[in-house]
């Protein structure tokens, strides 16, 4: 299906909650509305269901006008947050509801489709339970299960992972990815993780402060973000930005305005040096280490960086170390924050 | 300060009979006196329970805990002189910044001069000299939870100071700040410091020894190149690193020791090989996704999924490739039929 909002705007008393925007979703994949809280991501999720009618603009279905068609009409699946079932049906009960308010399957069939859902999910030894009596991420599987059930051309999660432990969260990130892929939904996910939405693949929307910033495949907005606020919003850890960089970090950059800003992503910058390398001497502030990777946080004279180096590695406080830098990958922002170079792709 | 000698089981039923009936199973550990631990695992693992018996809100169902060789079983949390910071903020809103660091040594009767000094040196470590005479109701909550860290830290007799997920409430953006003072804090005044935390960055961050905790059972204590390159069992391969560790059955490689049953790689360490290559296993490529920062690659070999981790400016293969896989190398590990480690590939 094709949903299109078309300079919708969204105000409540003197606030703006979602400034005039365009947006034509990529049918029938996965969309992920990625920014940081209060950016507007359930704000336009709700306009999208029809839970709110925006304050101007249209959104439309497959052409056809449902800016004013209240969610009942439409047939959009939603997961939140909470993990939201009906507490006194049992696991089997809470995925059919779905399938028994719409009545079109006889009870055999509802009982195959609710036995599908739960094998994909690994809930199936669950089904006579109540939801009290699961652990939050078999409750929130209930609540995809149920919302999968529903098979509507559009499904839309705010945040649905947010609430579980990160192992938990890894597995049915998968699962679903895989679900979304084996369906034909056009399916929006919220989150305000970059890896979630790289994870997630797809398409992303960047949204900061109500604004939707850039909407492309999502790869090519991580490589190429259009703006220092795109930037800083897709990147985890954040985006390391020097401003009038090209002087401080004694880069020569014919094509950039001395003004122009760098950023250097934190995966770009090492602790082994390349043959043609800039050097950033420093001294160690921390070393975060997530397992895979280590995020070293670093006071240069050019500025404060953070390296992300893969696998384990300590250093202490306040150690000497030494960045090294491969001049082709840093990114240059002009003065009004617009993007104006980014380092070559293999696959460009 | 105290060296903390536990040996004890716990189970919150009366009369315990299998391994499911305990919150903690029978263990034998020692916190050494000034040490920096972490008590990692997912929820239900038994960290709190551990926590709780350490401080003295839960006393043991079985056997005992010794500080610095003294038998505190029985004792109240009063008397075994704990500090403890929570999730949230535990402070006094109508007092100042100044007053709330001052509470627990003013509760205890040391001299002013001291305390004046005391709080001084605390404020100072946590950059908060400036607002000593500020209430604590007027500031945000970052700044409130760095006052329960200071009250936590402020007096110099505690046996050890307990911490429970401290940054929960804490922005993304200002975590690491905190992380770094923590681990400031731990070199300048020696601490026993015990942090309990579903978090892998913040446990690996903050702690020399993490244990790993799964099912009640503390199944590693390390440091964090020791749980990523030599997981002591399957579970720590699994929950460190993101995505964790790849298993396989150790009877498909040549050479496994013996008494392996399954190997496990990281995806860090799986290599793309040649056909000839020794140990390379024919594998068939399912996804390659573009992470920014480098390619995640999903191939089957066989019926198992392996997953390995590229450089970005590798060229990854694509879905639907035939490969061959490189799973045996010196960071590759076997484990035993019960899942702990029997051997790794890294020389002796």
């Amino acid at each position: 299906m094709q949903l299109t909002l078309a300079d919708i705007e969204h105000r409540v008393g003197p606030a703006t909650h979602l400034y005039p925007m365009d947006l034509a979703l990529q049918p029938n994949t996965v969309s992920v509305l990625l920014g940081a809280t209060q950016a507007g991501k359930t704000t336009l999720m709700r306009l999208m269901a029809g839970l709110d009618v925006p304050t101007a603009g249209r959104v439309s279905v497959d052409g056809h006008d449902v800016t004013r068609m209240p969610v009942r009409q439409r047939n959009v699946a939603m997961v939140y947050q909470q993990f939201i079932n009906y507490p006194s049906m049992t696991v089997f009960d809470n995925i059919a509801s779905p399938l028994k308010l719409r009545g079109a399957l006889d009870k055999a069939a509802i009982a195959q489709r609710v036995q599908a859902l739960a094998d994909k999910l690994h809930i199936d030894p669950f089904l006579k339970r109540l939801p009290a009596e699961l652990s939050g991420g078999q409750q929130q599987r209930v609540a995809l299960a149920r919302a999968l059930a529903k098979d509507a051309p559009l499904m839309l999660l705010d945040e649905p992972l947010v609430n579980l432990d990160y192992k938990l969260r890894e597995e049915l990130r998968d699962e679903l990815s895989a679900l979304f892929a084996a369906g034909s939904s056009t399916v929006v996910y919220a989150t305000t993780e970059p890896t979630e939405a790289l994870l997630l693949g797809g398409w992303t929307a960047v949204m900061d402060g109500g604004e939707l910033l850039q909407y492309g495949p999502t790869a090519e907005v991580f490589h190429r973000p259009a703006s220092i606020r795109v930037a800083r919003a897709f990147s985890d850890p954040p985006m390391n930005l020097l401003e009038r960089g090209a002087l401080r970090l004694g880069l020569l950059l014919p094509n950039a305005p001395p003004e122009a800003t760098i950023g250097l992503r934190a995966s770009a910058l090492r602790v082994q040096q390349r043959p043609g390398d800039l050097s950033l001497p420093g001294t160690v502030e921390l070393a975060e280490i997530s397992g895979s990777d280590t995020f070293v946080h670093v006071a240069t004279s050019a500025g404060e960086l953070v390296a992300q180096l893969s696998g384990v590695h300590f250093f202490d406080l306040g150690a000497r170390v030494t960045l090294y830098l491969d001049p082709a990958q840093v990114y240059v922002f002009g003065a009004d924050g617009g993007l104006l170079q980014a380092p070559a792709r293999k696959s460009d | 300060m105290a060296r903390i000698d536990l040996d004890l089981a716990h189970s919150y039923k009366p009369d315990p009979q299998q391994d499911a009936d305990y919150a903690l199973l029978p263990l034998k550990m020692t916190f050494d006196d000034g040490g920096a631990y972490a008590l990692l695992g997912p929820s239900g693992c038994g960290k709190t329970t551990m926590l709780n018996i350490i401080s003295g809100l839960v006393q043991p169902s079985h056997g005992s805990l010794r500080f610095d060789g003294d038998d505190v079983t029985r004792k109240t949390p009063q008397a075994r002189n704990i500090a403890q910071v929570f999730q949230f903020p535990v402070i006094y809103d109508t007092m100042t910044v100044a007053e709330n660091l001052a509470f627990p040594l003013k509760n205890r009767g040391v001299a002013p001069d001291r305390i004046k000094a005391r709080v001084g040196k605390i404020a100072e470590m946590l950059e908060m000299s400036g607002q000593l005479n500020t209430r604590a109701a007027g500031l945000a909550a970052d700044a409130k939870q760095k006052i329960s860290l200071g009250r936590g830290l402020v007096r110099e007799d505690v046996s050890a100071v307990l911490f429970d997920e401290p940054l929960t409430v804490i922005d993304p953006h200002l975590k690491w700040q905190l992380r770094r003072k923590l681990k400031q804090i731990h070199h300048e005044l020696k601490l026993t410091l015990i942090y309990v935390t579903h978090d892998q960055v913040e446990a690996l961050t903050f702690a020399d020894q993490v244990v790993v905790m799964t099912r009640g059972k503390a199944v590693q204590v390390g440091s964090a190149d020791a749980l990523f390159d030599r997981p002591a069992h399957r579970f720590v391969g699994h929950f460190i690193g993101s995505p964790g560790m790849n298993f396989l059955p150790a009877s498909l490689v040549p050479g496994a020791p013996a008494g392996s049953q399954s190997l496990g790689v990281r995806p860090e360490y799986v290599t793309l090989a040649q056909a000839g290559d020794a140990g390379a296993l024919p594998a068939t490529v399912v996804q390659a996704q573009d992470i920014g920062t480098y390619w995640l690659v999903t191939a089957q070999v066989g019926e198992h999924t392996v997953r390995l981790r590229l450089a970005p400016e590798a060229r990854a293969p694509q879905a639907g490739a035939a490969v061959h896989l490189g799973l045996v190398g010196p960071r590759t590990c076997f484990y035993a039929a019960d899942e702990t480690l029997i051997a790794d590939g890294s020389p002796a």
